[in-house]
């Protein structure tokens, strides 16, 4: 403040630039981190859509089956249970990034992607399940909702598995660079908000469909 | 790749050190997290496999809290979320997303249920001139 003052009393003489922002002004480290949470964020604005559309949807059964008749609980707590402990070895893996650790590193996400894999063979098979059944998302308005909302889901983490093997080509080939770090921080974001959006769905969806 | 050489010159005391993306994490936090998670989880899905619930307006309400304190458990113990990320700014975005979110559900929820009871035709409540008023409609 004290600065200005000067200048503008020995303003005609010198003329030397004002300055009207900070020299050093406040930014974060770096921008990829809030860039990425609010992709997620935007990504969850796409989740409260289908969630809503579920939830006006969701008891509109055209006579059809409801969701009493065709959720069947225990392939769904085991499925939460297979996604719930991916995110624990995820958190596993950025431990051992931590410690630089490459092995432990790609140890611990291979068995994040196994779970991922077991979660997405298990909805898989509950998905032809319902079709054999003939409770096809043609079905009724309920059903198109389900599918809609948990084949989104389940896109997220068949993405999010693709990604997992693309960074561990990448670890084993150049190790734990900064470049690979920022990717893991940016796919654990991602795999923990997958979870996230989850809890939504075995609540709202399965839990709340068979009352 | 190139995002961050861009940034190279203006961070060059970024390059010294190697684990400079994301926060500190530790051990503690993830199985703390995942301990609450679990409690969380086994919950509703007990209430609800027991039958110890079985009317609806109990159980939106019982597995909503149950449902929103884990989604916290997991942003604060999975995603490391607090004040001070990035300046406070992803705290901030999250609160938005919220509020739009809450707003979008909630919303929608209310217009449409509003729009069933009102427009459904042969509504048991609706008096019977309404109820033959509105029947030309249907079709």
């Amino acid at each position: 403040m004290s600065d200005l003052h000067l200048q503008s009393g020995a303003g005609g003489a010198t003329l030397s630039p004002r300055a009207y922002h900070l020299a050093h002004e406040p930014h974060p480290e770096n921008g990829t981190s809030l860039g990425f949470w609010l992709y997620l964020m935007s990504d969850c604005l796409i989740f409260a859509a289908l969630f809503a559309t579920y939830g006006v949807l969701g008891r509109s059964y055209a006579a059809g089956p409801t969701g009493a008749q065709l959720f069947d609980l225990t392939l769904v707590a085991i499925n939460t249970a297979f996604l719930l402990l991916s995110s624990i070895t995820f958190g596993f893996a950025m431990l051992r990034k931590q410690k630089n650790d490459v092995k432990g590193t790609l140890l611990w996400l291979a068995v994040t992607g196994l779970f991922g894999l077991c979660f997405l063979g298990l909805e898989l098979y509950e998905f032809a399940h319902l079709l054999h059944e003939g409770a096809g998302p043609q079905r009724s308005a309920f059903l198109s909702a389900f599918f809609t909302l948990v084949g989104t889901h389940g896109l997220h983490v068949t993405f999010g598995l693709i990604w997992l093997v693309v960074l561990m080509v990448q670890i084993g080939k150049h190790g734990l660079i900064h470049e690979n770090q920022r990717r893991l921080m940016c796919l654990s974001m991602f795999w923990h908000f997958l979870d996230v959006v989850w809890i939504g769905v075995f609540t709202f969806v399965y839990l709340m469909g068979v009352l | 790749m190139s995002a961050h050489d861009m940034h190279a010159p203006a961070h060059a005391h970024d390059d010294g050190h190697h684990h400079a993306a994301g926060p500190h994490v530790t051990l503690r936090e993830y199985a703390t997290g995942f301990v609450l998670s679990v409690i969380l989880t086994a919950i509703p899905f007990w209430l609800v496999m027991a039958k110890v619930i079985t009317d609806r307006p109990t159980a939106v309400l019982v597995l909503g809290a149950l449902a929103v304190a884990q989604i916290l458990v997991h942003m604060v113990f999975f995603l490391h979320m607090n004040g001070k990320v990035e300046g406070g700014w992803t705290l901030l975005s999250t609160i938005f997303t919220v509020v739009f979110v809450v707003i979008a559900i909630a919303g929608t929820l209310w217009v449409m249920f509003h729009m069933n009871t009102n427009m459904m035709p042969e509504h048991p409540t609706l008096p019977q001139s309404l109820g033959a008023a509105s029947t030309p409609w249907v079709g």
